[in-house]
């Protein structure tokens, strides 16, 4: 897993309008893994076969999609801007707060972490915890764009049925979210 | 090629071809942050198809199965959440790996449970959400995702 560590920084549209960020300890820790590969596929010529054959239908199967959807990903970032979530959710409530929090939630593109300070403002403006609970759980998994590489690779059915139930969970989810926050809410909204 | 290839691609050319019409600017720079991402995304991609093929090359099957296949119960789906929480990597990398965890036999529960805590938990960003949004928040928001995971998981694996 250590060719994956650290690459969250390189996600995107976390950084609109910036240079393009170098990763080179992502290409060293690249560089590190393909030498162990290699080592391991000489010293044992029996699994290179089945590995290579792994590699090569995944990078098949991953280069027919991953242009596409990082094209529909640019097009939200530039077409869905922040400041428009922001406005709509902040007095969001009841039913229709729920439903704005999964909509908005699921459309900008971004890792978590880039959420958060937008989080932070739309507590500022008085959204309930429940729907900023839904925001965030939405935005961190069922991005729209994102769930077409899921398509690819997991199916059909495995992602609308992801696709509902963490919708139906995390709605229950963010209610027990805001009665355990209780009373101290206020604290928190005057935190924050 | 197959639908999904076709589909997806295909909703790639209208979006363009939509935004060409209402804003050339915008388009360029949508391009512009693709291929940003691309390049950011691309070691990380790469090594996960290393570490896929090593894993589906060299693990034989009744081991994946063993540890997070259909038999493995609760343990399967805590190493799982615990994994999917801990690591720190995009989900648009985690859903090859979860393809690629099915094909070796494991259940689609633990595959759910992983991607999940992957994307709606996260140590490592912790003490930025702490930050913030607060001790009390970010340790409630992050244990319940962790629930909804595990259950998320299971209704999954219920239908699939």
């Amino acid at each position: 897993m250590q060719g994956a560590s650290g690459a969250g920084q390189g996600h995107p549209g976390a950084a609109q309008g910036q240079p393009a960020k170098q990763n080179p300890r992502g290409w060293v820790m690249l560089a590190l893994l393909v030498a162990i590969a290699a080592v391991l596929l000489i010293v044992f010529p029996a699994q290179r076969e089945p590995s290579l054959n792994a590699f090569w239908q995944f990078l098949v199967e991953m280069m027919t999609v991953m242009p596409a959807v990082l094209v529909i990903m640019g097009l939200f970032a530039v077409w869905v801007p922040k400041e428009a979530v922001n406005r709509h959710m902040g007095r969001g409530s009841g039913a229709r707060g729920l439903a704005l929090a999964v909509v908005f939630g699921t459309l900008p593109t971004g890792p978590l972490y880039a959420a958060f300070p937008l989080t932070k403002g739309l507590l500022d403006k008085g959204a309930s915890p429940a729907n900023v609970f839904v925001f965030l759980a939405a935005w961190a998994c069922i991005k729209v764009p994102q769930e077409l590489i899921e398509l690819q690779f997991l199916g059909w059915r495995f992602t609308v049925a992801r696709f509902g139930f963490t919708v139906a969970v995390i709605v229950a989810m963010a209610f027990v979210f805001q009665w355990l926050l209780g009373e101290r809410e206020s604290d928190v909204a005057d935190r924050v | 090629m197959n639908i999904t290839v076709l589909s997806i691609n295909a909703i790639a050319v209208a979006c363009v071809i939509v935004s060409l019409v209402k804003d050339r600017q915008k388009t360029v720079q949508a391009f512009r942050a693709a291929w940003r991402s691309g390049v950011s995304l691309a070691p990380t991609l790469l090594g996960i198809l290393v570490l896929i093929g090593l894993l589906l090359g060299f693990v034989p099957a009744e081991t994946i199965g063993r540890v997070v296949g259909e038999g493995s119960g609760v343990t399967g789906v805590l190493t799982a959440a615990l994994l999917g929480s801990v690591l720190h990597i995009p989900s648009l990398v985690s859903f090859p790996l979860g393809g690629s965890l099915i094909a070796a036999g494991a259940s689609a529960t633990v595959v759910a449970v992983f991607i999940t805590t992957l994307t709606m938990v996260g140590f490592v960003t912790l003490p930025m959400e702490i930050r913030v949004l607060g001790k009390r928040f970010t340790l409630l928001r992050n244990g319940l995702s962790l629930v909804a995971a595990v259950i998320i998981g299971v209704l999954v694996g219920a239908v699939v």
